[in-house]
């Protein structure tokens, strides 16, 4: 399978790979996927005064994958929550001129901010009660 | 050293170029129809092709009037399975195989099963290897054939043939047997192991693609077969068609280089095999091994590695020409059955590599491989939330995952 420039591009160089310590505040964590189905995507915000000040991935799966959540991490960078929100696995499809077949790890890309948004919401709720 | 590398020799291997050198007269010199029985031309063909079959049929230690030519393995196997159940219909319609054969096998049979026809698909343990007790126990008086590959192309595991044979023949059962991985790597003898069909093709060991054979017993017994290609009644009347005599020519030259170099090739061959190997797993943690440590094929190693995904892996190597069990990399996005047969997990057939290593494959040429290999997995293990969560003490069974 041929993939395209930017796929190779976020796979030879992949952006903001990595955790965060775990004694940070302010994250938020979203773990999506299932190591059988062939891809699992960690994508971690960081968040101040509700913006994301800084976003890290790891994923395990295909070049297509480690793409998406590379450019994912890319995007989450000087957001807002909500705009973080609007980002759709559409727009990660057109970006990587992502095959069909490859849709779904977009769609995964997209389960990870949300998730990883919902895990910061939660947290700082649980910290302010 | 030349890029890139061909490590995929279990898919199909580069044609010798004595097997080209061989063949090159038969398409413009001596071109004739081997059925033109009225002109030198014909004759001629005829002639060498009485000679090819004799060379073929030498390395299963049977006689050239045995041999069925084909378009290759997977027709033969088509042929061996239909050509029986169709024949022998009478007597009974009960199959057994197992799980882990070629598709060219599985959906022939899955194919019978819908015209009716009962099909015992047999589990395989670990190694990839049947039982030989399940075997004979799935026998009934309706069982007409038993087929099982001689070794398998995915984990290169081998199986006792021979005493597959022993069972088949003491229960009066046609035993044929899918040879295409096994054919120049290890002895097959038909009478030895009691063998009465065998699929063979050329293009896995260094002669030309679309030319295959089918052994098909001639005495004790004697075996039937329906044709599944009709028409001008070639080859005894089991596959009809004009021979392909200089594919004919090109395989009796893959074979006969074959039976001259076997012995010190499949030497040469285990020595690259191992050092890939150890140089793996001396550099990299969870690396596993994928079909049996012994009684495997001399070329093939079939390694999972661990909390990396197959079609990364293969993307970070692609001056490499490499196979993957992944989802990925296959057009079913299903991991390998094979893999999944063994029992082995879909998360580490997702991370197996098969490393096909055949004739033309140098010392320089494993030690690059084995060196782009560990740098690769190294690079995606930094980037794997699972390696991560597995060096910090998780233990990945016990996590929720959100499948999708
Ligand atoms: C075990 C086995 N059987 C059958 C085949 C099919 O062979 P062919 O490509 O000659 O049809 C192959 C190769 O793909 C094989 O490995």
């Amino acid at each position: 399978m041929a993939y395209s420039d930017k796929v190779v591009d976020h796979y030879n160089a992949p952006r903001n790979v990595g955790s965060f310590g775990k004694e940070e505040e302010n994250i938020g964590t979203g773990l999506v996927g299932a190591p059988e189905c062939g891809d699992v995507m960690k994508l971690q915000i960081k968040v101040e005064n509700e913006q994301i000040v800084d976003a890290k991935f790891k994923t395990f799966g295909c070049g297509s994958a480690i793409a998406s959540s590379s450019l994912a991490t890319e995007w989450l960078k000087g957001k807002s929550i909500d705009e973080a929100l609007t980002i759709k696995n559409t727009d990660i499809v057109e970006e990587l001129s992502l095959p069909p077949v490859k849709i779904h790890c977009s769609v995964l890309a997209e389960d990870a901010i949300r998730s990883a948004i919902k895990n910061y919401q939660d947290r700082s709720k649980g910290t302010s009660e | 050293m030349k890029l890139p590398i061909y490590l995929d020799y279990q898919a199909t291997t580069p044609m010798d170029q004595r097997v080209l050198e061989a063949m090159l007269p038969y398409f413009t010199e001596t071109f004739g129809n081997a059925a033109s029985r009225n002109h030198i031309f014909g004759w001629k063909a005829e002639e060498v092709v009485g000679e090819a079959r004799e060379q073929i049929a030498s390395i299963i230690g049977a006689s050239g009037k045995e041999i069925v030519f084909t378009s290759g393995a997977t027709e033969s196997d088509n042929l061996a399975i239909q050509g029986v159940a169709e024949f022998y219909k009478s007597k009974g319609n009960h199959i057994i195989t197992a799980s882990t054969e070629h598709k060219a096998v599985l959906d022939t049979c899955h194919y019978l099963e819908q015209k009716g026809y009962q099909i015992t698909f047999l589990d395989v343990d670990k190694y990839g290897c049947v039982d030989l007790q399940q075997l004979e126990d799935a026998i009934t008086d309706k069982t007409i054939l038993v087929s099982i590959m001689a070794a398998n192309n995915e984990i290169g595991t081998i199986h006792p043939i021979k005493e597959i044979g022993a069972i088949t023949r003491a229960k009066g059962v046609l035993f044929h047997c899918d040879a295409t991985q096994g054919i120049g790597k290890m002895p097959i003898d038909v009478d030895e192991m009691n063998i009465d069909l065998l699929s063979m093709t050329a293009h896995k060991i260094y002669g030309p693609k679309g030319i295959g054979a089918l052994y098909a017993r001639r005495k004790k017994p004697r075996v039937r077969l329906s044709p599944i290609i009709h028409g001008g009644g070639h080859e005894r009347g089991m596959r009809s068609g004009t021979l392909n005599v200089s594919g004919i020519v090109g395989f009796a030259k893959a074979v006969e280089i074959c039976q001259a170099e076997m012995v010190s090739e499949e030497e040469r061959l285990i020595y690259l095999r191992d050092r890939l190997h150890k140089s793996l797993t001396d550099k990299l943690d969870y690396v596993f091994l994928n079909g049996h440590p012994t009684k495997r094929l001399p070329g093939n190693l079939n390694v999972s590695f661990a909390y990396v995904e197959g079609e990364s892996l293969i993307m970070g190597i692609n001056e490499i020409a490499v196979s993957s069990g992944s989802a990925c990399t296959s057009a079913s996005l299903e991991p390998s059955y094979v893999l999944r047969a063994l029992g082995v997990g879909d998360d580490l057939a997702h991370s197996s590599i098969r490393f096909g290593i055949g004739r033309f494959t140098t010392v320089e040429e494993i030690d690059y491989t084995a060196e782009k290999m560990i740098s690769t997995v190294s690079r995606l293990r930094e980037m794997s939330p699972l390696y991560e969560m597995v060096c910090e003490g998780t233990d990945l069974s016990t996590v929720s995952w959100t499948s999708h």
